[in-house]
């Protein structure tokens, strides 16, 4: 009998390794699933996030001791880990009886099971996320001074990237494993449990004594619906980032309501970095990554676009002027040709204009159409009139040149 | 069917010589004091049963057999925490002895301390490495902490899961070493074990030990019998049924043998027609040679039509398997 149950045991342990390598080949590179190359762990993992991957990566190597260990560790800063504790379970049943999937619980939710086993393949995901070198998003084409950190999210890869302004150019300094909403991304409707798919900004902070448990350890709005949401009929609203209630580390990929969720922990650090009002959070599906020298190509193509606009308007040739505006152009309740009117009233009384940008941001929109997010402190002055503002602008490609398709206050 | 290794039944053995040394050790002063203890304690008169054994132990201190019976009554009487204090001072004393491992380990698995029972078993098997119970039991124990972290990680309230382990608590330390007795230990009941048939996996003890591990001729004929045990019920055959069981059945729910006889002998003839299959049996064996056969039981009679998983457990008598234990599950 004794015999028996060991040589059961030695069983249903491969068995589990052999699972959980179909599930690295399933979200993962093959040459790596079948641990030819595994990548150096280059970026850093919170604490529990990497002794879960290195009990993971254990159970693949048939290190089913060492895997408990680390398993046990995570758990014990962590007790809430909830997929800690189904990796736990599984390694404590091998040794009982054979098991041929993650996650063995009898008669469990099938809704939480799925919740767990798509984590797991989440955080593995995440750790092979390669660091990205001099690698950049190629929405980031250039970020104000003033402007300390933006923010990335890849929702193929449960991850929101943070990016530190050096000089103008994004550089990476840390990622985190996010929650996204239960029917994924590109929101449309109110209550369509989706999380926007676009460039947006943190606009506020909402401490933790004035929200339920639920938000965890704060919460910051976004933007959404912003403007070109908004021109395209989007609704909803109430899209934050926000941390995990006290009974759990973490929820599955796809949970939420469409807002963003972070382990406390990762949010509170996160924190320190946001900037309320600023903050750009580009939120995509999959993440594009480009060299600098491409980064710089876009850049300057849309920089120049803008320069252009800015001389033309100086110049008050209002028919060159109005040529940067997209045909589909609408702002304040104004159609092209409405616009077109006033600009040509408006300027014809001027015997000078002179506009200064500082403080420009420019960004790309994620997503098959080419859209930019132009934003920028503008010093307007003329014959009869000044001012300063923040300024808004959405660029759209028409016939291969950039035009503005939106204006408006920031 | 993976069949134990010789080098296991060895190590059985080596550690029966052991223990029937540490008898031989205990004397015959104690001798007439723990009999009377040991029946007592096995007509649930535990009250009687401790008088006795106290004195055994008053006139030999250090006898293991007879502190481990005080250990097995105090169990009996709802008392875990001295029970676990009788068997934590004889693996203090005896600590080559497997037995009052398991059985602490029983304990704290009843009271739901999973890592203590863990680490009671490994030290069981640690000193006996084929030390079937124990495997079995350390089997369960990982079980329901798995169940434990499953509950934690999906969040959900199984209620008193402490409650509802089944671990075996050995009943005899000399006689059934080789293989133990494997029967309930309920700490949390104030019942008997014996009264919980339902729950009940207990082994008898086996007289000798297999000759040779079992083969496909054995299992044929251990699936042989229970076909021949399901025909004999279906032909309304009480007498044949009945030849179908073992002398030392363990009867369910405490009732004596003739009471138990009487009522399958009611049950059997009284239906008009009984229909009784077998569905998918499967047959192991364990290191002693005895047959667990599980399968699906579909019964059917002119008042009832009812189905469930059933587990026999069987020995060779005389040429003839033998079901020495019935449960459904």
């Amino acid at each position: 009998m004794g015999a028996r149950t060991r040589r059961l045991q030695a069983g249903s342990r491969q068995t589990l390794a052999q699972a959980l390598v179909a599930i690295l080949a399933a979200g993962a590179s093959y040459a790596w699933a079948m641990g030819l190359t595994p990548p150096p762990p280059a970026r850093h993992l919170a604490a529990p996030e990497a002794m879960l991957v290195r009990a993971l990566l254990d159970i693949r190597d048939h290190k089913f001791s060492s895997a408990l260990e680390q398993i046990d560790s995570a758990l014990a800063a962590n007790p809430n880990f909830r997929l800690a504790q189904l990796v736990r379970g599984d390694l404590l049943l091998a040794r009982s009886r054979p098991i041929s999937t993650i996650g063995n619980a009898a008669d469990a939710p099938a809704e939480k099971m799925d919740g767990l086993r798509q984590e797991a393949r989440a955080r593995l995901t995440r750790y092979q996320i390669e660091p990205p070198g001099e690698l950049a998003p190629r929405y980031l084409l250039q970020l104000p001074e003033k402007q300390k950190y933006a923010l990335v999210l890849d929702s193929s890869k449960s991850t929101l990237f943070v990016f530190e302004n050096t000089g103008g150019a994004p550089r990476y300094v840390a990622d985190y494993y996010v929650t996204i909403g239960k029917n994924g991304f590109e929101k449309l409707r109110e209550g369509d449990k989706r999380t926007p798919l676009g460039v947006y900004h943190v606009t506020s902070k909402l401490p933790q004594d004035r929200l339920t448990d639920f938000y965890g350890s704060g919460a910051f709005p976004i933007n959404y619906p912003n403007e070109w949401d908004m021109m395209r009929g989007r609704d909803g609203y109430g899209i934050w980032l926000h941390g995990t209630p006290r009974d759990t580390y973490s929820r599955p990929p796809r949970a939420s309501d469409g807002c963003i969720v972070l382990a406390n922990d990762d949010l509170r650090t996160l924190e320190r970095r946001l900037q309320l009002g600023s903050t750009p959070v580009v939120i995509t599906d999959s993440l594009q990554w480009s060299t600098p020298d491409e980064i710089d190509a876009l850049k300057t193509e849309l920089a120049s676009a803008v320069e252009r606009w800015r001389r033309d308007w100086e110049s008050r040739n209002t028919d060159v002027y109005l040529r940067h505006y997209a045909k589909s152009f609408s702002a304040g309740g104004n159609n092209l040709a409405q616009w077109s009117a006033q600009k040509r009233q408006v300027n014809s009384a001027k015997t000078w204009i002179k506009v200064q940008l500082s403080d420009v941001s420019l960004l790309l929109y994620p997503g098959k159409q080419e859209l930019a997010i132009t934003t920028f402190e503008q010093d307007y002055s003329s014959s009869n009139l000044s001012n300063r503002m923040m300024k808004r602008q959405y660029w759209i490609k028409e016939d291969g040149n950039w035009r503005i398709v939106y204006e408006g206050a920031a | 069917m993976i069949r134990p290794l010789l080098a296991a039944r060895n190590l059985v053995a080596c550690g029966l010589a052991t223990l029937m040394m540490l008898a031989l050790q205990s004397g015959a002063v104690a001798a007439a004091p723990y009999d009377d203890a040991s029946r007592l304690f096995k007509q649930g008169n535990h009250a009687a049963a401790m008088e006795r054994i106290d004195a055994a132990i008053a006139a030999n201190p250090r006898d293991a057999r007879s502190r481990f019976l005080k250990g097995l009554i105090l169990t009996e009487q709802n008392k875990p925490a001295d029970a676990i204090g009788v068997f934590t001072s004889l693996t203090e004393d005896y600590p080559e002895l497997p037995e009052p491992y398991n059985n602490l380990a029983v304990l704290y698995a009843s009271q739901g301390q999973y890592d203590k029972a863990r680490k009671a078993l490994e030290m069981a098997i640690r000193t006996h490495p084929s030390y079937a119970v124990a495997h079995e039991n350390l089997g369960d124990v990982y079980a329901k902490m798995a169940s434990e972290a499953y509950d934690k990680a999906l969040q959900l309230d199984r209620g008193n899961a402490a409650a509802q382990t089944k671990l075996a608590m050995i009943k005899d330390l000399f006689s059934s070493s080789v293989v133990p007795g494997k029967a309930v230990a309920q700490a949390e009941s104030a019942e008997p074990a014996p009264a919980r048939p339902s729950s009940q996996e207990a082994k008898g003890p086996v007289t000798k030990p297999a000759a040779a591990a079992p083969g496909k001729a054995d299992s044929d004929a251990v699936l042989a019998a229970v076909e021949g045990w399901a025909k004999a019920w279906s032909s309304k055959d009480a007498g044949g049924y009945l030849s179908y069981y073992a002398p030392n059945f363990q009867v369910p729910g405490g009732e004596s043998r003739s009471a138990w006889e009487t009522t399958r002998r009611d049950r059997i003839t009284k239906p008009k027609k009984i229909e009784v299959t077998v569905g998918s049996p499967k047959v192991s064996f364990d290191a002693s040679g005895r047959a667990m056969v599980k399968f699906r039981q579909a019964y059917k009679s002119d008042t009832l039509d009812t189905s469930g998983a059933k587990t026999l457990i069987l020995v060779k008598n005389n040429e003839r398997w033998q079901i020495l234990q019935e449960k459904m599950n």
